[in-house]
């Protein structure tokens, strides 16, 4: 075990899987010589070359087409987007192309490709650069999506994302690129796509969480510890595949669920997971599911408002509390 | 079959006041003594305020911000050429182009705050809110102008927008729609060499980027982005064009940024010191101080209260940008919808119990 930050995780990730497979190549803004607006691509242009790790032009709807075609032909792309809000300028490769092509050519267009894209709030980037779009992504039929919350998880899904044969929207948390954790030493570490980890066992209620909320959840968790409630917390690590066995099990066994989520809060990534619960838990429920999520607004540019729209700790013992009050 | 040449192309660029301050009277514009001081002391005021961006950046009193050092002759010389009415889009890095329109720095100062009150436009201006996505206002502009013409309306209509941004998809579509429709728009794109890491020549493999609008059906020409004069020809010219229903027109100013991208940037890491020497010996505003001088117009004296004058305006607008009362929390909703949903007045209600 080391320890490192998620960004160094990632990187090691991406070097790993580079040195392992010729075919994997990197395309994005900023990300060769300068090595990422957030310097995850560290090191890369000196190990690889820029025929493997190529600086584009500002075209984001091009680095996707153009990285979808890339897989068809036979490479298996990492783009990278500055940012997740700049997949909105290529949501038609992204939801038209990258997730149907496999489909529509009957299984015969492989498409072993990950898009890396930090996103989230909390950085007092404004309306258009603070945005958690994993809903979007996770609605579209054809796309897995990771989520990961730790340096671990990262470098393990990322190295799974790279090998599957699968399109990846992998969603990074710019807040947590510098978050530390125990990392396995073993160069063929991996996690798997589509299994959710209990970061935290515990009987009282089940919170469901990803990305940056993980870590929220599990500080919560030992707020409420020391007020005698036992919280489990479930880390879905993606979004596709959902790996509901995991978090309805444990919902069956503790009879409450509080799901946290970044996104905004109408048809957000919550909506899907309550939904989840109740069809499936609940003759097991003792109350009602609570939803954890971001404001249903533009993110304020303003530092003070910003923090009122994003989930904080508090907001999630505040939840768990009332779901500990509250009977069927 | 013979093989025949149907179509060639020539590429203008513009150059009025050199380096040394001197002009090329045969292709001076039309402007007085006062506009040349004016626009000499627009340069130095928005060279203030960029100076004192950086550093209140480095206080912690603004957020991340991207400076204009080098590029203010292409944008004050442009503005200077708008009239009352127009419409302005700019990109995120045109602080000389409010400064000349008299958009108030504090407002300014209060946006690079972190407050997007700042973006509110005052009665009387029409430049919308900073695009800092890049490139994605260029349509909105042809839409502007296409309104302004379908109403009568003889404005025009200026988007302002970096060498990265003619790598994306909305300027393409953009200057085609442009071409095919004519609309009453201006595009002035400040080509500063350098999009964060990324050199001009990695943006395109075009010798220009002003050739950029042949291929839509409309001139592109490229100007001396550090010359004033020219940039204010250019601009005044496209104006004109563009109010008397001749279509749109395309501007390269070729300048070069001489800060980091951002504060967040650090430059050194991708370009050569002996670069950016080079282009400071290009200097916009030491040019025109020459050129005043040699007409008289220019003492140290004089320099020394203009620059106490601008420092005095400049620090009045940090005071009452500082002065501003904080964002209250109904400033979340206020201004999503006209008038707050009912889930909205819900969520207030929720937020007010929490004593957030
Ligand atoms: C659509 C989009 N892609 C990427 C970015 C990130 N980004 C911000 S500024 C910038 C470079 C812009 O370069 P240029 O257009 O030359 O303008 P300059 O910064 O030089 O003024 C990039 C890539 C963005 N803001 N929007
Ligand atoms: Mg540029």
């Amino acid at each position: 075990m080391a320890e490192m930050n998620c960004r160094d995780a990632l990187n090691l990730a991406l070097k790993e899987e580079m040195r392992r497979d010729p075919s994997v190549v990197i395309w994005g803004e900023d990300v060769a010589l300068y090595e990422g607006s957030f310097k995850v691509t560290r090191g890369l242009l000196a190990e690889f070359g820029e025929e493997r790790i190529k600086d584009t032009p500002i075209s984001e709807n091009s680095i996707i087409g153009a990285a979808i075609g890339a897989a068809m032909g036979g490479l298996r792309p990492v783009a990278e987007l500055m940012t997740v809000n700049f997949a909105l300028l290529a949501m038609d490769q992204i939801v038209n192309h990258m997730a149907k092509i496999r489909y529509m050519f009957g299984g015969k267009a492989g498409l072993p490709m990950v898009v890396r894209a930090p996103g989230g709030g909390g950085s007092q980037l404004a309306a258009q650069h603070s945005q958690s779009l994993e809903t979007y992504f996770m609605h579209c039929p054809g796309l897995y999506v990771a989520v990961p919350a730790t340096p671990a998880d990262a470098r393990g899904l990322l190295k799974s994302a790279i090998r599957d044969n699968n399109p990846v929207m992998f969603l990074e948390h710019e807040l947590l690129y510098n978050s530390r954790g125990e990392v396995p030493d073993d160069p063929e570490f991996t996690v798997p796509l589509g299994v959710a980890e209990i970061k935290r066992r515990g009987d009282d209620v089940t919170i469901v969480a990803y990305s940056r909320m993980t870590l929220l959840s599990l500080q919560a968790a030992e707020e409420l510890e020391k007020e005698g409630v036992s919280c489990e917390v479930v880390d879905l690590r993606t979004l596709a595949p959902l790996d509901r066995t995991t978090f309805l099990e444990s919902v069956k066994r503790t009879s409450r669920a509080v799901v946290v989520s970044e996104c905004c809060h109408t048809c957000g990534v919550g909506a899907e997971l309550a939904a989840c619960i109740f069809e499936n838990c609940f003759d097991s429920l003792t109350a009602p599911v609570r939803r954890v999520s971001g404001l249903d607004v533009p993110m304020p540019y303003s530092r003070r408002l910003e923090r009122l729209c994003i989930p904080r700790v508090e907001d999630i013992v505040a939840a768990v509390k009332n779901v500990m009050q509250q009977k069927y | 079959m013979p093989r025949t040449v149907i179509e060639t192309f020539s590429v203008t660029r513009l150059d009025i006041l050199d380096a040394e301050g001197n002009v090329d009277e045969a292709l001076l514009p039309p402007l007085s003594s006062d506009d040349m001081v004016r626009m000499y002391e627009l340069l130095v005021l928005s060279r203030t305020f960029d100076d004192r961006a950086l550093s209140l950046q480095r206080e912690g009193r603004i957020g991340t911000y991207p400076s204009i050092l080098g590029q203010e002759a292409a944008q004050v010389g442009s503005a200077f050429a708008l009239e009352q009415g127009d419409w302005v889009l700019p990109s995120f890095r045109e602080t000389g182009v409010h400064i000349t329109l008299g958009y108030s720095p504090a407002l300014l100062f209060q946006y690079w705050a972190g407050d997007e009150r700042g973006l509110a436009c005052p009665e009387g201006l029409n430049v919308l809110p900073v695009s800092v996505s890049v490139g994605t206002h260029i349509p909105h502009a042809v839409g502007i102008a296409m309104a302004a013409r379908y109403r009568r309306d003889r404005v025009a209509v200026v988007a302002y927008f970096g060498d990265g941004a003619t790598s994306k998809g909305d300027f393409h579509e953009g200057f085609n729609m442009a071409g095919v429709f004519r609309p009453p728009v201006v595009f002035i794109c400040q080509n500063n060499q350098w999009a964060i890491s990324v050199p001009r020549t990695r943006q395109t493999a075009a010798a220009t980027l002003a050739q950029k609008a042949i291929a839509y059906g409309f001139e592109g020409i490229q100007v001396d982005g550090n010359d004033v004069f020219a940039v204010y020809a250019a601009t005044r010219r496209a104006l004109e064009r563009a109010r008397s229903g001749g279509g749109p027109t395309f501007i390269e100013c070729f300048t070069y940024r001489l800060s980091h991208h951002t504060t967040a940037d650090d430059a050194d890491r991708y370009r050569s010191a002996s670069e950016v020497e080079e282009w400071k010996k290009r200097d916009p505003q030491e040019r025109l101080r020459r050129y005043l001088e040699k007409l008289g117009y220019w003492s140290e004296g004089y320099q020394r209260e203009l620059d106490e004058r601008a420092r005095g305006i400049i620090d009045a607008a940090v005071r009452a940008a500082e002065a501003a009362p904080l964002p209250d929390r109904r400033d979340i909703f206020t201004t999503v919808f006209e008038g707050l949903t009912p889930s909205q007045a819900r969520e207030l209600e929720v937020l007010h119990d929490a004593g957030a």
